[in-house]
């Protein structure tokens, strides 16, 4: 034991440290299951969501999750996202960020605890560490053992195993952005793109390194949350508190027997250290490193339970209850600390927001146009003294189907336009039908030509519908110059 | 400020031995790992500067062990674009430039590749914009003095106009009618009248009159007889809109005193037939494009010289 310091922040003197190896104990309770089960459904989430199927039709990819780079759509199930659209994407990340904010002023770190791909990949690396080299006694003697055969098959057989997970994890990856099934195939057969290796390589490094070998050293040093956290914490926000004033002073069971109430709840058995995954001693009160994952209050209460005392000596506590708590007064109710002007305030930020993405998602166009004024020349003046002005016009249909819809002009009652590829000037017209592309943007010269003696400059605009649509769907407006 | 080191007693961590209003900073150790991060770092960068260019010199940087070049780096992505190219060139080069209508894929090509030889070739007259300027044509518009159809804007840019000691090239001289004594200065004012009435700049007036009939004896040759012009010969359209000098009384009479002589090379001396190809097919993508591929012919003019009647004097509008 004396190898191991129990508390990874008790740091020696010295410019360096050397990282301290942590071999959580096993442990069974609660927050044990809850960490379980969250595993069990972000892990599943994230290997089978590329997997999912479903029906755009012919023209666009039946993958009900797909990040598409190579042609900037973003397909989530019944949503496509253009990249002008980016802004729905840019609300959900602004609302990932006020929900951290919620959960933190809530519950803590519980994103942190149980939720972060950090947290989860660790916990099963740990697992199977466990599984390999037994549980932390073990897992220490093995770690002082010289190096011999029986070491070096363990450790191999436990990298593998790291490995095989980190290849699966950085391999699960790339089906996001591609085709899974083909992409799948393409892989195996090592006819799939450089960048795609590439990606699986980088991220089964990183998930080997990060989940093997960093693990808590990413939470204490590398992770901006630890810091961000501190600002967000208040007196209310829920943390894992050793009720040090039930607990102290500590001492061992005889002494406890041999001196009845001299001392505390706490025997000082140390097994909140030994299933701590970040190696720290949660008695010394609140710290970076602390990710609230509750192992040590499912270790403690296991702990409670066998010399018959009352569980809840380690607990979720607010810092405003543990004060109250010593000084005697009764605690506040749950739903009181749950639902404080602080809460609430980040809810209603983060369902405005959310509520505000819903209302853009369901107004959004699916066919729009716009123009752009050819700036040189401005205007050309005809052999008849008419003036011409050209546009470049975008008809965008985002629908995954081909579509006929008719450009109609406003305003300038004397001009006519024509596409400059098929049309002409003899065949002008107010308004023109073209067929679109599915899931394209079709790009017009459009050429729009006024007599002379019309006015100076005229404001008008192109709107688009779609021969379907008994309604325009989008405007755009224009000016004609005329330089007069 | 005292230097006081000291041990933080609820983390056993030394402090730096600042104190500033009683808050002191720890000085807590960084982990092992990051400094073998920060060599490593430091073993790229060495391996970096051995690989690639990277000490400036007088002369440039030492070309490293790879021999990396941004510009040969540049070269090769146009050299890759080139022979991507090549199949179009070709394309081009075999099709005749009254067959690209009927293939609209290669005539884009061809539009796209005009549009960037333009910028190259014929911005500095024409302008970036092909809008031209006073003696340089607007090339957007629908008014053309030698033609505007595939064809004849191709063997415009081909051969050119007025190139000196190039056979082909389209030939034609307006005289200098105030300058060779041929019109009297009294005389000009008169045919300036009268080229003025026929784009509706001016009403009917004695001065008019008087220059309709030397306008039949001077300018209809060219000009024809309606003042409508020729593009046989270049003579531009007196009735339309477009000048190519400007419209005014002044600039007509400087016009039919002293003439004008407009030159364009003939950019087959400098140019590949499928540049030049390129370049009438985006010239003729800019709004004034002909699709009729026969000129104005001479009988047409006279028929309408029949209908129509009056006559003027000259001016080089375009």
């Amino acid at each position: 034991m004396s190898e191991v310091n129990p508390d990874i922040t008790d740091s020696p003197l010295g410019q360096y440290q050397k990282r301290r190896s942590v071999f959580p104990k096993a442990v069974d309770g609660t927050f044990r299951r809850l960490k379980w089960a969250i595993m069990v459904v972000t892990l599943t989430i994230y290997y089978v969501t590329p997997w999912l199927r479903w029906d755009r039709g012919p023209y666009a990819p039946n993958q009900a999750v797909l990040v598409d780079l190579a042609h900037r759509r973003f397909y989530m199930f019944d949503i496509e996202i253009w990249p002008h659209e980016f802004y729905l994407v840019a609300g959900l990340l602004v609302m990932a960020g006020i929900g951290l904010f919620l959960l933190t002023s809530a519950v803590g770190r519980a994103w942190c605890g149980y939720a972060c791909p950090q947290t989860v990949w660790t916990d099963l690396f740990q697992h199977i560490e466990r599984a390999v080299d037994g549980d932390r006694n073990a897992q220490i003697r093995l770690q002082n053992a010289p190096w011999g055969p029986a070491k070096i098959a363990r450790r191999l057989l436990k990298w593998s195993l790291w490995l095989a997970i980190a290849f699966g994890t950085g391999g699960a990856w790339i089906f996001y952005f591609a085709d899974a099934p083909q992409l799948m195939h393409d892989f195996l057969h090592g006819t799939a793109a450089s960048v795609a290796y590439m990606t699986v390589f980088v991220l089964t490094m990183t998930t080997f390194i990060f989940g093997g070998f960093m693990r808590e050293q990413v939470c204490i040093y590398m992770c901006p949350w630890p810091r961000i956290q501190t600002a967000m914490m208040d007196e209310k926000s829920l943390l894992v508190t050793y009720r040090h004033w039930r607990g102290e002073p500590r001492g061992s069971l005889k002494q406890a027997q041999a001196h009845p109430g001299a001392i505390g709840d706490c025997i000082d058995c140390n097994q909140c250290v030994a299933v701590c995954p970040t190696g720290i001693d949660i008695r010394e009160g609140p710290q970076i490193g602390c990710i609230t994952c509750a192992l040590c209050i499912d270790a403690c209460d296991t702990v409670m339970n066998q010399i018959g005392r009352p569980r809840g000596l380690i607990d979720y506590v607010t810092f405003e209850d543990a004060e109250k708590e010593q000084a005697g007064k009764p605690t506040t109710p749950v739903f009181k600390t749950l639902f404080r002007p602080r809460t609430l305030a980040y809810f209603m930020l983060w369902g405005g927001i959310g509520l505000g993405l819903l209302f853009a998602l369901g107004s959004r166009t699916r066919l729009d146009i716009s123009a752009q004024h050819d700036r040189n020349p401005l205007f050309v003046r005809m052999s008849d003294g008419a003036v011409r002005n050209a546009y470049t016009v975008k008809l965008r249909n985002m629908e995954s189907r081909p579509r006929t819809v008719r450009v109609t002009m406003e305003g300038v009652p004397q001009a006519a336009m024509w596409v400059g590829d098929t049309g002409s000037r003899e065949a002008a017209g107010r308004s023109f039908e073209t067929k679109l592309d599915p899931d394209a943007v079709t790009k017009l010269r459009v050429f729009v030509v006024s007599p002379a003696g019309d006015g100076s400059r005229q404001e008008f605009s192109l709107s688009v519908q779609a021969n379907d649509d008994p309604y325009p769907s989008d405007r755009h407006e224009l000016v004609l110059e005329r330089g007069e | 400020m005292a230097e006081q080191k000291r041990i933080d007693q609820p983390t056993g961590t030394e402090t730096v031995g600042h104190e500033w209003d009683g808050i002191e900073e720890l000085n807590t150790p960084l982990p092992r790992w990051w400094l073998w991060t920060f060599y490593a770092t430091v073993v790229f960068a060495i391996g970096y500067v051995v690989v690639y260019p990277s000490v400036p010199g007088a002369n440039g940087a030492p070309a490293g062990y790879l021999n990396w070049s941004s510009r040969e780096n540049l070269q090769s992505a146009l050299d890759a674009r080139q022979s991507e190219l090549k199949p179009v060139y070709a394309a081009l080069a075999a099709t005749d430039i009254t067959a690209l209508p009927g293939k609209p894929e290669l005539m884009n090509q061809a539009i796209a590749g005009g549009a960037a030889a333009f910028k190259v070739h014929c911005v500095q007259c024409h302008g970036s914009g092909a809008a031209g300027a006073k003696g340089y044509p607007n090339l957007n518009d629908d008014e053309w003095l030698w033609g505007g159809d595939l064809a004849t804007i191709e063997k415009t840019i081909a051969d050119g106009i007025r190139q000196p000691g190039h056979d082909a090239t389209r030939m034609s001289q307006m005289p200098a009618f105030g300058r060779d004594g041929i019109l009297q200065p009294a005389q000009i004012e008169d045919v300036v009248s009268y080229v003025r009435t026929l784009s509706g700049q001016e009403k009917g007036s004695a001065s008019s009159a008087r220059g309709q009939a030397l306008f039949t004896a001077n300018c209809a040759v060219c000009h024809g007889p309606d003042g409508k012009g020729s593009r046989t010969v270049g003579a531009p359209n007196l009735t339309d809109a477009i000048w190519l000098y400007g419209g005014d009384r002044a600039t007509i009479a400087q016009t039919v005193t002293n003439s004008r002589y407009g030159v364009m090379p003939a950019w087959s001396l400098h140019l590949d037939k499928v540049t030049i190809r390129m370049l009438a097919a985006y010239v003729h993508s800019l709004g004034g494009g002909e699709a009729a591929p026969a000129p104005v012919s001479a009988p047409e003019q006279a028929a309408d010289a029949a209908s129509a009647a009056p006559a003027g004097a000259g001016n080089v509008g375009g």
